[in-house]
């Protein structure tokens, strides 16, 4: 058990976690778009492994302001995941949701953060189902927890988790939208040994 | 008006009058800062996680608030501080997400406030003044001709510990 480095997982893991990502995104873009009833467009997930001085500006600049969906994942595989987006994207989701003006910018109030609650829901969920379908592990994500903050204060939080384990960071960006597209981050923080059973459960051995 | 020096996360750096040095978005994190009044010479460090002997990959010594401290420490009475005038200010520690569940996530800004007070307290540096903990993030800049330590946040005034 564990006798491979964050740094060597990582290399494999790249490539399982962009062939994840991808559908993982697509599930995501999809059921938002029904839920939202928009007509959807989306662009190849990226995966990108960064440091920690790369990783708080890699939304946009480390003092604005972003959204962060954070939740716990428990079953086969321990862990948490985190999705975050500009403020601006957050916006505009939840005008959708809640049917109003796209140019609406006044600060969310409690019915639009369970909005995006839900919108967080429905991303992880349709993330974490493409995980689960792909590895054959059982899944169980918490109920999802948001944060509006300073971009480097929020990613703070999968930082620290990282850095236990190492000196990078490992994230997907996805975009998707219609009139505007929407740029968000996937973040996959499993445990060390989940690690080894998602890449065991994929045939591929440590 | 001096230079601005920016520490990223799991960093630090020294500075002098005028200068100021900065820390961008604290969340969980902690920013130490240490400052001796006479020669004006001080240094920030960002640190990610209380305690470099529980981790296996403990290379990166600013990550950690125990080897982070003393580093910075090194690095001010390298450039010229004295380590007996040295006072300590420190911000961050936040608990972004209220989780209650398995992982330490709720916990590890009060964790790494606690380590770096216990730190500084071992290296005899007295600390007099924090902002930690609460739910926010926090930019810090240390201003080295005053070594007034100002924390801005989201949606709230600006504070000057």
């Amino acid at each position: 058990m564990a006798t491979y480095s964050f740094d060597e997982v990582n290399e494999m893991y790249v490539d399982i976690l962009r062939e994840i990502g991808n559908i993982g995104a697509g599930n995501a873009t999809t059921a938002i778009a029904s839920m939202l009833q928009l007509k959807i467009n989306m662009n190849v997930p990226k995966v990108q492994l960064l440091t920690f001085q790369e990783l708080g500006s890699v939304v946009c600049a480390e003092d604005e302001t972003i959204v962060g969906i954070y939740l716990e994942v428990q079953g086969d595989i321990d862990g948490s995941m985190m999705f975050v987006m500009p403020l601006d994207s957050a916006h505009y989701l939840v005008n959708r949701l809640m049917g109003r003006d796209t140019e609406y910018k006044e600060p969310f109030d409690e019915m639009d953060m369970s909005a995006l609650k839900e919108i967080g829901n429905i991303i992880a969920g349709s993330y974490l189902n493409a995980l689960s379908s792909m590895t054959q592990l059982t899944i169980a994500p918490s109920v999802p927890y948001t944060a509006i903050d300073m971009a480097a204060a929020i990613l703070s939080v999968p930082a620290i988790q990282f850095g236990k384990i190492g000196d990078n960071a490992l994230l997907i960006e996805t975009e998707f939208g219609d009139d505007m597209m929407i740029n968000g981050f996937f973040i996959l923080l499993p445990e060390l040994d989940s690690y080894e059973k998602i890449l065991s459960s994929l045939g591929i051995s440590m | 008006m001096g230079d601005v020096i920016k520490v990223g996360m799991a960093d630090l750096n020294v500075c002098k009058s005028p200068n100021i040095i900065t820390t961008l978005g604290l969340g969980s994190c902690i920013g130490i800062a240490v400052y001796d009044s006479v020669t004006k010479i001080g240094g920030l460090a960002h640190i990610m996680l209380p305690d470099s002997t529980q981790i296996r990959n403990n290379s990166n010594k600013a990550k950690f608030a125990d080897t982070g401290i003393e580093e910075l420490i090194k690095r001010v009475t390298a450039a010229g501080a004295s380590k007996a005038r040295l006072k300590a200010k420190i911000a961050g520690g936040a608990k972004m997400f209220e989780v209650n569940g398995l992982s330490d996530v709720g916990n590890i800004g009060a964790r790494n406030a606690e380590a770096s007070k216990a730190k500084l307290r071992e290296l005899g540096i007295p600390v007099i003044a924090e902002d930690t903990g609460l739910n926010f993030g926090r930019t810090v800049e240390l201003h080295c001709e005053t070594g007034e330590f100002y924390i801005k946040s989201v949606g709230k005034p600006l504070k000057i510990i």
